[in-house]
């Protein structure tokens, strides 16, 4: 997998940030759709994998499989390292203090829900508040839920606005002595909205209340430092950022996580186990009961080294362009509105058009091999807060260029064309 | 493009266009809403059955051209038709928009040949069926809300 390395390195230090070479290392962008080039802009559903994730995957199979932490033979020990190397990457790639706050599981959902079962079923009592925003997706939103059925505490929601901003004095106003737990999305995923994750989690702390961050969809786009926002968790998935399915990282602040109880018991999370009485394991393996998803993990392993051999000010820069772009062209299509304009977005760009309904919009795009996401987005209460069923999203990864997003504006057109 | 034009016929752009029967209907004896929670598509159906027969039928709601015109078209069908007539187009629309139909002329299909190019597309098959199922169910006196997940 190392030669892909060396190509990016040799092509981005220093030297800006070229799509088409980037897009060469992506082997399923050269796919047909219908008989047409695929133009993939559904990348805040998943991402497409570099090649050297795909080796990664493949030659741990080949080379390395065998349980970890407990073998003394060479295998075990070699995948062992590799994992545990990969909680290092994680480390380093959101800035984190110690490899103790990463913990492994299947993305973000699962992070969400370990703090929710977790953090939330022995901090939390009747009466207590949890808050949320009103950009949420659904499993930042359903985890809460249910711990407020277990407990009798009340979710509360802050109310995002016309351009799809979370209204950030109504926010402050609903943290209060009941709050236990703030849970902010750092990007919609609907509607590309950037949120004040570092102000809002100052707001917080002045009362006290803990914040978790959902970075799911942060993460692919801009570097994220946890010390620097000071959140106490950070959820992200690995196939949101190039790396495999079902794997991702929950960050959580030592000191809360050393204080919560296990979140799943097994394997790997105990010290010593008798039938009177366990002991439980230390951070971060008291949250890894079980054999965990250690091929995943090392995939994982290789997209921490492909984004960091990219050149980020650059690739902000072609991603900042890009949804500048898609937004000018789009917004200029006569009977197109834009849903979720708010001032800072990353990635998404979500829209409807009049009389023509967004399922109908994906099904025409498909046939002309543009691959989009139509509907909910796993966000209702966006779609019920802007009176629409629906929308279409299209969403970007750095391999996007500008000339598919005129392949778009052609799709929408030949839409138009279907129904007159 | 000849894909696309067998699955958005003129048939069925001129019925999400101009939906007939469409709005709330008084004197109905059966009503039953029907929904696709993936995309939002969203229906109540008014049937007035007298003596096994369906004497007038309407429908309301929004949703995507298929699923629209697919309700407005089975409307125009099953209107002045007995419940078992209904009972069996039901079983044809099913077969058709699953690709399990083998006699496809438009002798025996007519107005419904128009969603043939559906089972060329698996996606749309939940859209196209929304209303058909809908109307199974309250034939079958069903109260329940129909939904295709």
């Amino acid at each position: 997998m190392q030669p892909y390395q060396d190509i990016l390195t040799s092509k981005n230090s220093g030297s800006g940030f070229d799509p088409e070479q980037v897009r060469a290392l992506f082997p399923i962008l050269k796919t047909t759709v219908h008989g047409k080039k695929l133009v993939y802009l559904d990348n805040a559903a998943t991402t497409q994998k570099p090649e050297s994730v795909i080796t990664a995957l493949d030659d741990y199979y080949r080379r390395l499989n065998s349980n970890i932490h407990r073998g003394v033979h060479a295998l075990s020990e070699m995948a062992t390292e590799a994992y545990e190397g990969v909680r290092e990457k994680a480390r380093q790639f959101i800035n984190a203090g110690s490899n103790k706050e990463i913990i492994f599981l299947r993305g973000t959902t699962e992070g969400i829900n370990l703090v929710a079962g977790s953090y939330g079923r022995s901090n939390v009592r009747e009466g207590d508040e949890i808050l949320i925003t009103g950009l949420e997706h659904h499993s930042n939103i359903v985890p809460w839920q249910m711990l407020c059925n277990q407990t009798g505490a009340v979710l509360k929601v802050a109310p995002i606005d016309d351009k799809g901003e979370v209204i950030l004095s109504e926010f402050e106003r609903l943290i209060g002595p009941k709050t236990r737990l703030v849970a902010i999305a750092h990007v919609s995923n609907a509607l590309g909205t950037v949120n004040p994750v570092k102000k809002m989690v100052a707001l917080a702390h002045a009362h006290g209340v803990p914040v978790l961050v959902d970075g799911a969809q942060a993460v692919p786009h801009f570097r994220v430092d946890v010390r620097d926002l000071d959140c106490d968790f950070y959820a992200l998935s690995a196939h949101k950022m190039y790396g495999p399915t079902g794997i991702g990282v929950l960050y959580g602040k030592q000191s809360i996580l050393e204080a919560m109880p296990p979140y799943q018991g097994g394997g790997d999370m105990i010290r010593s186990v008798t039938f009177e009485k366990t002991l439980f394991n230390d951070l971060p393996h008291k949250f890894e009961a079980g054999t965990p998803n250690i091929a995943d993990t090392i995939g994982f392993g290789a997209a921490f080294d492909f984004l960091n051999g990219l050149d980020w000010n650059a690739v902000s820069q072609h991603e900042y362009e890009l949804l500048a772009y898609a937004t000018e062209v789009l917004g200029a299509i006569p009977g197109l509105r834009i849903v979720g304009t708010a001032r800072e977005k990353a990635g998404v760009l979500s829209f409807v058009m009049d009389d023509v309904h967004p399922h109908d919009i994906g099904t025409i795009l498909d046939q002309e091999g543009i691959a989009v996401r139509t509907g909910h987005h796993c966000a209702q209460p966006v779609m019920q807060r802007f009176g629409i069923p629906a929308t279409v999203r299209a969403s970007f990864a750095l391999y996007n260029t500008k000339a598919e997003i005129d392949e778009l504006v052609r799709g929408i057109n030949r839409v138009k064309e279907v129904f007159h | 493009m000849s894909e696309l034009r067998s699955l958005y016929q003129e048939i069925i752009l001129d019925h999400n266009k101009k939906p007939r029967n469409f709005g709330k209907m008084a004197g109905a004896n059966r009503t039953l809403e029907g929904y696709n929670p993936l995309c939002g598509d969203h229906y109540t159906l008014y049937i007035k059955i007298e003596d096994d027969k369906i004497v007038d039928i309407a429908f309301e709601g929004s949703g995507c051209a298929i699923s629209k015109a697919s309700a407005s078209v089975m409307t125009t069908l099953v209107k002045g038709k007995t419940i078992e007539e209904v009972q069996k187009m039901f079983e044809v629309f099913h077969k058709l928009v699953t690709g399990e139909l083998t006699d496809l002329s438009f002798e025996s299909l007519g107005k419904l040949a128009a969603f043939a190019g559906v089972s060329e597309f698996p996606a749309r098959v939940k859209c196209a069926s929304l209303a058909w199922h809908t109307m199974k169910n309250a034939l079958d006196a069903k109260t329940e809300a129909v939904s295709t997940e």
